[in-house]
């Protein structure tokens, strides 16, 4: 990828259309996500924002239209070829391994960084024992980054929704990703832990790694986007930095028009 | 479930070691060893089944067509073709994985359980091929002459013998699945069972580890036929069929899914129901099986090897 410089957005997409049988939950959808920043996406209720994102990474392909990941075509890609490009995700209801531990989890989440031949697993190889071992200390560090060092060894299942939340974040860092895709990481979440994801997104974005987020939190919105894109009904009504969007009407009225949950801290 | 202790392993080694020479002083179970080849050779079976059921979510319904695959290959190959016992088990562990790839990577790309439907459709038309060309298979009477096997020129040729290739066979299986199953492969495995979407979008190949899984089964059952065909020297169709695939999920059941320790326990038990216990039900034979299951599911959902903690859970209640 000679051609990719740090001024290409990381992630194009052109004219997507996702339909389900008789409902379209996206039309004619554009998008650029500038790299190395935190892009939103906001809209009400359905507004598409999961399905954009079930389309990025590869959970089903767009009935038209187009996705390019470094300027590379992707949306014919399978969700783990996906994530082998360089793009992670985390889900809007929680899809941690519940029955393996903290840090199992996010060992998993380095499954692409590792090797895992079928029978070296089986014959306990040394060199493949090795690697366990500095895997165990890299999902250290990274737990410990995102200040889950405390509870590696608890189920991820046995955690409050907070650190559920935070963890699978964790994870998603842990296959090295380029693009990460965040779906409401504050929903459910009281103040402080909101505060906590905010600043952990910001981290991620010191880190050189690009974000893509939908959160229904204006203030976490306003406070850490560097753009903002804003879906209703599955088509995109504006686009531009959190003051321009406070500032458009059309947004204002599609939130109204859900009963005034646009509330700007 | 994951962590698997050396001592329980340690004492089960010496328990099979040990056990002909027990069976030899007690003249009431003087034949056991006998049974326990048949078991061993069941443990083969489900050691992988349960690897495929407990990890992988999936059903195989046609598990006996493999275990014929095996027994087939090595019975044809060696009386009609003169090839090496050893490397007919080879060709019939390689004809195996050939066909489970061929079944299991169309069906194992769709989510649901098309690879039960998959199974069982191929366990049967198996059965029929084993049964109608008779120019190979001997046809439904079978084939005889199946020469017993021989290790540097040593032959097998007693129970006693034949208990210790067959029972070090499980014990090396057994070993490479524990350490499979605490590898990063056998933690891809528990991912996948746990969320499959989450799994996908951490780079790992959710279809590719369940062909994988579903073959290495295909070729432990395929193994355990040709163990069998050398050591009865004589099989037969009957012995392939769908009741003997619902056999081995019934063991699976008794022993507990997700336990490689329960997947051996359930082949024993039902080695020793079948073969010497239930001898006196004949045709109701099925009938019993039809009733353990029950009782399992609805008392013993883990299975048995899952009963030690539900005891101890409820003494302390
Ligand atoms: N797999 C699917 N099959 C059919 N319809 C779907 C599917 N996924 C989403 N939809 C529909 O598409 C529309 C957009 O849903 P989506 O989940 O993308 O909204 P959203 O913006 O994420 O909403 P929320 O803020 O509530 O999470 C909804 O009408 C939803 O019912
Ligand atoms: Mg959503």
């Amino acid at each position: 990828m000679a051609a990719e410089s740090v001024n290409d957005p990381i992630l194009e997409i052109e004219e997507l259309v996702m339909a389900f049988g008789g409902l379209t939950a996206l039309m004619n959808i554009n998008l650029r996500v500038p790299r190395g920043k935190i892009k939103a996406v906001i809209g009400p209720n359905g507004a598409g924002k999961t399905t954009l994102f079930n389309i990025i990474t590869g959970v089903f392909p767009p009935t038209e239209g187009l996705i390019r990941f470094n300027g590379q075509a992707i949306s014919d890609r399978k969700p783990h070829q996906i994530a082998e490009l360089g793009i992670s995700r985390t889900f809007q209801t929680v899809e941690l391994f519940n029955s393996m531990t903290a840090l199992e989890n996010v060992m998993t989440g380095r499954h692409l960084r590792i090797r895992s031949p079928f029978f070296g697993c089986g014959l306990a190889l040394p060199s493949l024992r090795r690697q366990e071992k500095s895997l165990k200390q890299e999902a250290m560090a990274l737990l410990d980054f995102i200040g889950l060092a405390a509870k590696s060894e608890i189920m991820a299942g046995a955690l409050p929704l907070g650190e559920r939340k935070i963890l699978e974040i964790g994870r998603a860092l842990a296959t090295e990703p380029q693009l990460v895709c965040l779906d409401e990481p504050a929903a459910g979440l009281n103040e402080t832990e909101t505060e906590t994801a905010a600043h952990l997104i910001q981290a991620i974005r010191q880190n050189g790694i690009t974000v893509l987020l939908v959160e229904h939190d204006m203030k976490m919105i306003m406070d850490i986007s560097d753009e903002i894109t804003v879906l209703n009904y599955g088509e995109k009504i504006a686009e531009g930095t959190p003051k321009e969007i406070q500032r458009n009407p059309l947004v204002i009225e599609a939130y109204l028009g859900q009963g005034g949950g646009f509330e700007i801290g | 479930m994951l962590r698997i202790r050396k001592a329980p392993m340690l004492a089960g080694a010496l328990l099979i070691l040990v056990f002909p020479w027990i069976a030899s002083r007690v003249p009431a179970i003087s034949h056991y060893p006998d049974l326990m080849v048949f078991a061993g050779v069941y443990a083969l079976i489900t050691i992988g089944l349960s690897l495929l059921m407990g990890y992988a979510g999936q059903i195989s319904l046609g598990h006996a067509a493999f275990f014929g695959i095996g027994a087939y290959v090595s019975g044809v190959l060696t009386t009609q073709y003169g090839v090496n016992a050893w490397l007919a088990m080879l060709l019939g562990a390689l004809a195996a994985a050939v066909v489970a790839v061929a079944i299991g990577a169309p069906s194992l790309k769709l989510r649901g359980h098309y690879l039960a439907m998959a199974t069982l459709a191929f366990g049967i038309i198996i059965n029929i091929v084993f049964r109608e060309e008779a120019r190979w298979t001997g046809g439904p009477d079978g084939m005889v002459g199946i020469s017993g096997l021989t290790v540097f020129g040593y032959a097998l040729d007693s129970a006693g013998k034949y208990y210790y290739l067959v029972w070090g066979i499980v014990a090396a299986v057994f070993l490479f699945t524990v350490n499979l199953i605490q590898s990063p492969t056998g933690r891809a495995l528990r991912a996948i069972h746990a969320s499959e979407a989450a799994s996908a979008a951490m780079g790992i190949p959710i279809a590719r580890y369940k062909v994988i899984v579903f073959t290495f089964s295909a070729v432990l059952a395929a193994l355990a036929g040709s163990l069998y065909a050398h050591y009865m020297n004589f099989i037969n169709p009957a012995t392939f069929d769908l009741f003997f695939s619902i056999k081995l999920i019934i063991m699976i059941a008794l022993g507990g899914m997700h336990s490689i320790w329960g997947a051996i326990i359930g082949a024993i038990i039902v080695a020793f129901l079948s073969l010497e216990w239930l001898h006196y039900f004949e045709e109701f034979e099925i009938v019993v099986y039809g009733a353990v299951l029950l009782l399992v599911t609805i008392f013993l959902p883990e299975g048995l090897s899952g009963a030690p903690a539900k005891l101890m859970a409820r003494m302390r209640r």
